[in-house]
């Protein structure tokens, strides 16, 4: 190499005497604390400069070991481990559970106590997607939408509040039915909030929508077939965004869902603009189905007669004998199940949720298996980012709704 | 509407002598069969024209240190998205002779549930691409959803065993 | 528009066109309206974090503006939710790379002791590996809980000597946890 070519600051001297370009691949290693991962997913990934080759994903590093958990604890005390299972919509996996169990010992659950679960399990729905598309917001630059809608999450939290205490870990049900009924004020909060989020989304679809820009990071970006969606095991959001109209609400549905009308949103590309299209579509028909929920709500108990699983009122037990073995066997966990296997599934924020419940008669469930939809979905992920850029890789990440609580157990 | 009895005397007619211990607790239809069978069986099902049972719900796996000879049993519940069909297959496992056939070639879905399975079990697939561990580190020795493992973390010291009624 | 409220400047002495104070007070006076936090959020608490950082309870109000999700620019690590045995050498690493003076905040049940999971896969606490200034308690702490740790936080910032740091007992401390 002369001397001129290294004084001299052109690139195209500079370049000359390179020997030839041969093609490398990096390797980059994209998390476990990535910024732009929302939560603890490692992916070692090949690039070809920007493009991406293979990936390779770690998972694994919020292990908490549920199942064993599950082994060793009465029913009811399963409830905080499903609670923070899919952190986002709480609810659902609570319900879920709950639901399990009332199939194992055949409970039915009044028609009130079926309706407030589902105002509840919508909401959370609701919040689970406004997190999932404000976070897809603010991975393609667009932060503004994100604290709109965080603005209206915590009015969600408010009826929570109002219900149970809780923000996040909403433990508001019980085997059996709910803990307590609705009170007028989180009733009128909730018929605020129905008059207030439409106004916030559409501000929201009008910010993204039709969105030039969105619309270009997010088109045509990851898409899936329906048939390897389908090999892949993807149900809720995802899976409709790819064309299928699979909704456990609608097959198989559970807590009063046939009562109620609402629309299946489906996509047709799978793409990350038809997964966050399919989401917002989604936050409609909850609202619908909240309002038709609350305008029909029966009156009526808000919990099943099942003495040996949902506690007696606190003033029985502080004056009935029966009441208070009762409470006493039910919080010291003492009430053996009957035998039994039961699997039972429910539309949870990013699809099926399935619990798989082995009773052998004792207090606490022999095994018991969560069917966790994120865990299942995000070993697509590699395949679906094959041959995109870095930084539509983390947009289709955040698509896919992936929450680590849930994806580790 | 396919009914439980329906495919239950299909299979048990296709599958003759393979196929055991037909059940249907609270109305999902359940079968046991072997190693040998199941992913015939998987496959049969995932190309019938009419059950189309072609969904891969789960795979997990149970331990039963009490019953002699089969010791673990592997679960598949698979899903006619079609017909609105669910069944559970399972297949018991001695405990000297953990192998079963991997279904990674009928469902790519069944990758990860099968790592899982490994990972707390040590059920071994044969012909799993990547049959590592997937939820804890790769250095643990054992399998820790075994009934005979403990639970809590053996490294706390702060414990006291009379505080916790033990 | 409320008025902008004023940082109340240190005890010190005033006379005509000079203000004189210790070196301590004004540097712990300016890091700690400007701790730039690393948010290391795995599960649930994290989530309420978002709620920190949202126009609600907004966290910027502290001071605290700009997460940064780079160690090497961070003052303050917040360790929110469950960490696994996996992820314990991910912690660590990170803890490492932060430049001194750093602080630690424990945020969450988890984080704190491991919670309601005491289970082989889980770590029992953040301090078995870093050494932590504040505990944050709740599960899943509110966003007040998070912002009262901050604060606290600040209120250490504050008091700190400059010289804390290179004492033999931090230097101890550090290297109770083998680190350097």
């Amino acid at each position: 190499m002369s001397e001129i070519d290294l004084i001299s600051d052109k690139g195209q001297v500079a370049r000359i005497n390179q020997p030839e370009l041969v093609e490398e691949l990096t390797t980059l290693n994209l998390g476990p604390t990535h910024p732009a991962t929302h939560g603890i997913f490692q992916n070692i990934l090949q690039m070809d400069g920007e493009k991406i080759i293979s990936g390779e994903q770690t998972i694994g590093y919020i292990h908490r070991a549920f199942e064993k958990i599950a082994e060793r604890r009465p029913f009811y005390q399963i409830t905080t481990l499903t609670d923070r299972m899919n952190y986002c919509s709480s609810p659902i996996n609570n319900f879920g559970w709950h639901m399990t169990v009332e199939k194992l010992l055949g409970i039915e659950v009044p028609k009130r106590a079926q309706y407030i679960r589902v105002i509840m399990m919508e909401l959370a729905r609701i919040s689970d997607h406004l997190i999932c598309n404000g976070i897809l917001g603010v991975d393609s630059g667009a932060f503004s939408g994100f604290l709109y809608l965080m603005e209206k999450r915590e009015e969600i939290y408010e009826v929570y509040e109002e219900i149970c205490g809780a923000r996040l870990t909403t433990n508001m049900g019980r085997i059996g039915g709910m803990e307590r009924d609705l009170t007028s004020t989180a009733i009128r909060k909730i018929k605020a909030l129905l008059e207030t989020l439409p106004a916030v989304l559409r501000e929201f679809e009008n910010l993204f929508n039709r969105n030039r820009i969105f619309m270009d990071r997010t088109i045509n970006v990851g898409p899936i077939t329906a048939e390897r969606a389908l090999s892949y095991g993807f149900t809720g959001p995802n899976l409709r965004a790819a064309g299928v109209d699979y909704d456990v609400r609608v097959m198989n549905p559970y807590s009063s869902y046939e009562d109620f009308e609402f629309d299946i949103p489906v996509g047709q590309s799978g793409d990350t603009y038809d997964r966050f299209m399919v989401r917002g579509e989604e936050m409609w028909q909850s609202l619908r189905i909240i309002e038709q929920a609350l305008n029909n709500l029966p009156e009526g108990p808000y919990f099943a007669d099942a003495p040996e699983y949902y506690l007696p009122p606190k003033k029985d037990v502080y004056t009935k004998m029966e009441a208070l073995i009762y409470h006493f066997k039910i919080v010291m966990g003492e009430i053996d199940a009957p035998v039994g296997e039961v699997y039972h599934a429910v539309e949870g924020g990013n699809g099926e949720l399935g619990f798989y419940l082995i009773s052998d008669g004792g207090r606490a469930p022999y095994r018991l298996h969560f069917r966790r939809p994120s865990f299942i979905y995000y070993q697509a992920y590699p395949e679906m980012c094959k041959g995109v850029t870095i930084s539509d890789a983390i947009m289709i990440m955040s698509s896919l709704n992936v929450i680590a609580g849930e994806l580790d157990a | 509407m396919l009914t439980n009895q329906e495919v239950a005397e299909h299979i048990a007619e296709k599958f003759d002598g393979s196929v055991a211990d037909f059940e249907q607790p609270y109305g999902l239809l359940t079968l046991t069969t072997t190693r040998e069978t199941i992913i015939p069986l998987l496959a049969y099902l995932k190309d019938h024209p009419v059950y189309q049972i072609s969904f891969l719900t789960d795979i997990t796996g149970i331990h039963y240190p009490e019953s002699t000879g089969k010791e673990f049993a592997v679960v598949y519940h698979i899903h006619s998205l079609v017909n609105n069909f669910r069944t559970r297959v399972k297949v018991f496992l001695g405990k000297d002779d953990l192998h079963i056939p991997t279904a990674t070639d009928l469902y790519a879905s069944a990758n990860w549930m099968e790592r899982e399975t490994f990972d707390f079990f040590g059920i071994l697939f044969d012909g799993h691409p990547n049959l590592t561990r997937i939820l804890n580190i790769e250095e643990m020795d054992y399998h820790p959803m075994r009934k005979e493992y403990p639970l809590e973390d053996a490294t706390r010291q702060d414990k006291i065993d009379a505080l916790f009624g033990r | 528009m409320k008025p902008v409220k004023m940082a109340e400047a240190p005890a010190g002495h005033s006379g005509a066109g000079f203000f004189a104070t210790s070196f301590d007070q004004v540097i712990g006076l300016a890091r700690s309206y400007s701790l730039w936090p690393l948010p290391f959020a795995t599960s649930c608490c994290g989530i309420e974090f978002m709620a920190t950082m949202g126009a609600h309870y907004d966290i910027s109000r502290f001071g605290s503006e700009r997460p940064s999700f780079s160690p090497r620019q961070a003052d303050l690590l917040l360790v929110m939710g469950t960490i696994a045995k996996k992820m314990g050498p991910v912690l660590k690493q990170v803890y490492i790379q932060m430049a001194e003076p750093r602080w630690v905040v424990a945020v969450g049940a988890c984080a704190s002791s491991g919670g309601i999971f005491d289970t082989y896969s889980v770590l029992q606490g953040i301090d078995r590996i870093i050494p932590v200034d504040v505990y944050v308690p709740g599960c899943p702490p509110r966003p007040e809980q998070i912002l009262e740790g901050l604060m606290q936080v600040q209120h250490m910032a504050q008091n700190e000597s400059l010289r804390r740091r290179n004492s033999e007992e931090y230097q101890e401390l550090m290297a109770s946890y083998n680190i350097q």
